[in-house]
C-alpha cells in the first residue's frame, strides 16, 4: 500500500470499529425485523403456518392484490417510459417543473392519496351521486384500489429511467434517425436494449410497492372481508383480531416479495456493472 | 435547439394527460374541497387540541427520526463506500429493505420486536422504558422508514469525492479527524441535507408502519395521517380535507425551502 493511500484512510482499529458499528446498525435496524417476520410466523409451528396460508380469505386477498398490481404497474410503466423519453430526449420550457411534478406523489402521504379519490368518487364526493345513479362502484371496490395504487406508485418507473437515459445521451438514437429509422423502431432496437435492466428494476420496485401499499388502499377499500381486502389489509384484520401467527404467515409472502425484489436489484447492478442509487 | 428525435408530441401529450388525471386533478380537488370549508372553520379545525397534539407528534418524531437516520446513515454510507470487507455487498443490499418491505409488514414486525414481551422491548422494559404504544415507538418506526434515503443520497456523492483534497490536507499536517471534520464533511453537507429532507418528508406522511406500534391514543400517540382516517370514518370529509391540505402545504413548503438552501450551498461550493 502506497503512503499516499495511507493518509486518505483511517487506521485499522478505527476502520474495524466503524465497520462493526455499521454492521450493528444494519443488523439491529433492518435484519432483525426481517428475521422477526419469519420467526413470528413459525412460532406456533409449520402446520398453523400452512393452514393460515390456505385460508380462503387469504387467497382472495392474494388474488385482489395481484389484480390491483397487474393493472396499476403496466399503466405506470407506460407513463414512466413516456415521461423518461420526453424529459431526456428533448429540452423544452417547463421541463424542470414537470420533473418536480413527477416527484410530487413522493411528498404526499398515502392516506391523502386515498382521500383524494374518496373526495372525488365517494358517496359524498363530487361524482358520487352521478356514479350511484349509474350503479358504478369505484370507492370500496377494485377501481378505487387500482387508482389509489397508481397514485402512490406513480413515480417509480420514471424515477429509475430518467437518470439512466440522461446519462446514456441520445447519440445512438440520433444516428438511427439519420439512417432513416422510425420512432418505434428506434425505441425498440436502440433505446430499449440499453435500458432494459433499469426498466426491469423500476417495474419490480413499482410492483413491490403496489402489492404492499397499505395507507392509500386502506382508505378506499372499505375493508370488506373476502371482497376488497388486499393482502396488507388482510394482515391488518388478522392482527387486530389477535391472530398474530396467521397475520405474520401472510406477511411472509410480502417479505419474500421484498427479498426477491432486493435480490434482483443486486443482480441487475452486478450485470449492468453500474450502481443505480436512485431515490425512492 | 432543433428536435431531431421523433415522439415529442406523443410523449408530451400522454405524460401531461396522465399526470393531470392521476395526480394533479385529484390534488386540486382536495384543495378546492378544503377551501370550500371557510376560513373560520379552517382555523378551528387546525387549532383544535387533538390536531395540534397530532401535528406536534408527527413533525417532532419525523424530525428526530430523520436526524438519527442522518447520523447513522452517514456512518453506514461511509463504511460501505470507503472500506472493503467480507459481507459488504450483502449489507449494501440490505439498506434498501425499508423501500421494498410493505409498511404494514414493517409495522406489525416492529411492534412484535418492541412490545414489552418482544425481543428488544423485553430488555427495554427492564429499564422501565416502554417503546411500543408510546411516542418512542413512532420514532423507531419512522427511523426505519427514513434510513435508506440518507444512505442512498450520500453514497454516489461519496464515491465521486476526489481524494486529492484529502491528500493535500494530510500533507499540510492535518490529522485524519481534522480532515474529515474540516474537509470531507463540508463537501457532504448538501447531500446530507437532501437525504435528511427526503427522510423527513417521507416520515411526515407515513402511516402503515406507525399505526401498529403507536397504539393510536388520541392526544398521545395519534399521528396526523391517522387523524385523517378517523375523520373519514366519522364521515367528516371537510375536516379530513382541511387536515390533509394543511399537511401538504407544510410538506411542499419544506421541500421548497430545502431546495432553495440546496441551491445556495451548491452555489457557494462553486
Amino acid at each position: 500500500m502506497s503512503s499516499t493511500h495511507h493518509v486518505t484512510t483511517e487506521s485499522k482499529p478505527v476502520r474495524l470499529l466503524l465497520i462493526a458499528a455499521a454492521a450493528f446498525i444494519l443488523g439491529l435496524f433492518l435484519l432483525l425485523p426481517l428475521v422477526a417476520v419469519f420467526a413470528e410466523a413459525l412460532r406456533r409451528g409449520w402446520e398453523l403456518f400452512l393452514a393460515s396460508l390456505k385460508e380462503e380469505e387469504a387467497w382472495s386477498a392474494v388474488k385482489l392484490t395481484l389484480m390491483a398490481a397487474g393493472l396499476s404497474v403496466p399503466l405506470n410503466t407506460l407513463f414512466g417510459l413516456s415521461a423518461a423519453w420526453l424529459v431526456t430526449k428533448f429540452r423544452f420550457r417547463g421541463r424542470a417543473f414537470l420533473l418536480s411534478l413527477i416527484d410530487l406523489p413522493f411528498a404526499v402521504s398515502p392516506v391523502i392519496a386515498g382521500l383524494v379519490w374518496v373526495l372525488l368518487f365517494g358517496a359524498h364526493g363530487w361524482f358520487g351521486p352521478w356514479l350511484a345513479e349509474h350503479d358504478i362502484r369505484i370507492i370500496f371496490a377494485l377501481p378505487g384500489i387500482v387508482i389509489a395504487t397508481v397514485f402512490v406508485t406513480f413515480p417509480f418507473v420514471a424515477r429509475e429511467l430518467i437518470p439512466l437515459m440522461e446519462s446514456q445521451g441520445s447519440d445512438q438514437e440520433e444516428a438511427a434517425v439519420t439512417l432513416g429509422a422510425g420512432g418505434w423502431r428506434i425505441f425498440r432496437s436502440v433505446t430499449l436494449p440499453s435500458i432494459k435492466w433499469g426498466l426491469m428494476y423500476g417495474v419490480l420496485l413499482c410492483n413491490a410497492r403496489a402489492m404492499g401499499e397499505f395507507g392509500a388502499v386502506s382508505v378506499v377499500s372499505g375493508h370488506i372481508r373476502g371482497e376488497t381486502n388486499t393482502l396488507p389489509l388482510h394482515i391488518e384484520v388478522l392482527y387486530n383480531e389477535y391472530q398474530f401467527s396467521a397475520a405474520f404467515a401472510c406477511a411472509t409472502i410480502l417479505a419474500l416479495l421484498a427479498l426477491v425484489t432486493l435480490g434482483i436489484k443486486s443482480l441487475v447492478e452486478h450485470l449492468s456493472g453500474h450502481s443505480s442509487n436512485g431515490r425512492h | 435547439m432543433k428536435r431531431v428525435l421523433p415522439g415529442f408530441g406523443l410523449t408530451m401529450g400522454f405524460t401531461v394527460a396522465y399526470l393531470g388525471l392521476v395526480v394533479l386533478i385529484p390534488l386540486v380537488a382536495l384543495f378546492i374541497k378544503a377551501a370550500g370549508i371557510g376560513w373560520h372553520e379552517w382555523l378551528e379545525i387546525l387549532t383544535s387540541p387533538r390536531v395540534l397534539a397530532a401535528a406536534k407528534l408527527t413533525f417532532g418524531a419525523s424530525f428526530c427520526a430523520a436526524l438519527l437516520s442522518s447520523v447513522t446513515g452517514l456512518l453506514v454510507a461511509w463504511v460501505l463506500v470507503r472500506y472493503e470487507f467480507p459481507g459488504r455487498r450483502f449489507l449494501d443490499g440490505m439498506v434498501d429493505l425499508p423501500f421494498a418491505l410493505p409498511t404494514a409488514v414493517a409495522g406489525i414486525t416492529l411492534t412484535a420486536i418492541y412490545a414489552p414481551n418482544g425481543w428488544i422491548g423485553e430488555h427495554l422494559a427492564k429499564h422501565g422504558i416502554q417503546a411500543a404504544y408510546n411516542p418512542l415507538g413512532v420514532f423507531i418506526a419512522l427511523t426505519f422508514i427514513g434510513f435508506p434515503f440518507v444512505v442512498r443520497t450520500l453514497q454516489p456523492v461519496m464515491e465521486d469525492l476526489g481524494k486529492e483534497v484529502e491528500e493535500a490536507a494530510a500533507t499540510l499536517g492535518a490529522g485524519r479527524w481534522t480532515v474529515f471534520w474540516r474537509v470531507i464533511l463540508p463537501m457532504l453537507v448538501p447531500a446530507l441535507i437532501t437525504g435528511f429532507t427526503l427522510a423527513f418528508a417521507r416520515a411526515i406522511g407515513e402511516y402503515g408502519s406507525v399505526v401498529f406500534i403507536s397504539g393510536n391514543l388520541p392526544m398521545k400517540t395519534e399521528i396526523l395521517p391517522l387523524l385523517i382516517v378517523s375523520q373519514l370514518e366519522q364521515f367528516k370529509y371537510g375536516a379530513a380535507a382541511v387536515i390533509a391540505a394543511g399537511m401538504l402545504i407544510v410538506s411542499f413548503a419544506l421541500l421548497f425551502l430545502i431546495n432553495l438552501l440546496q441551491r445556495r450551498l451548491d452555489w457557494q461550493h462553486r
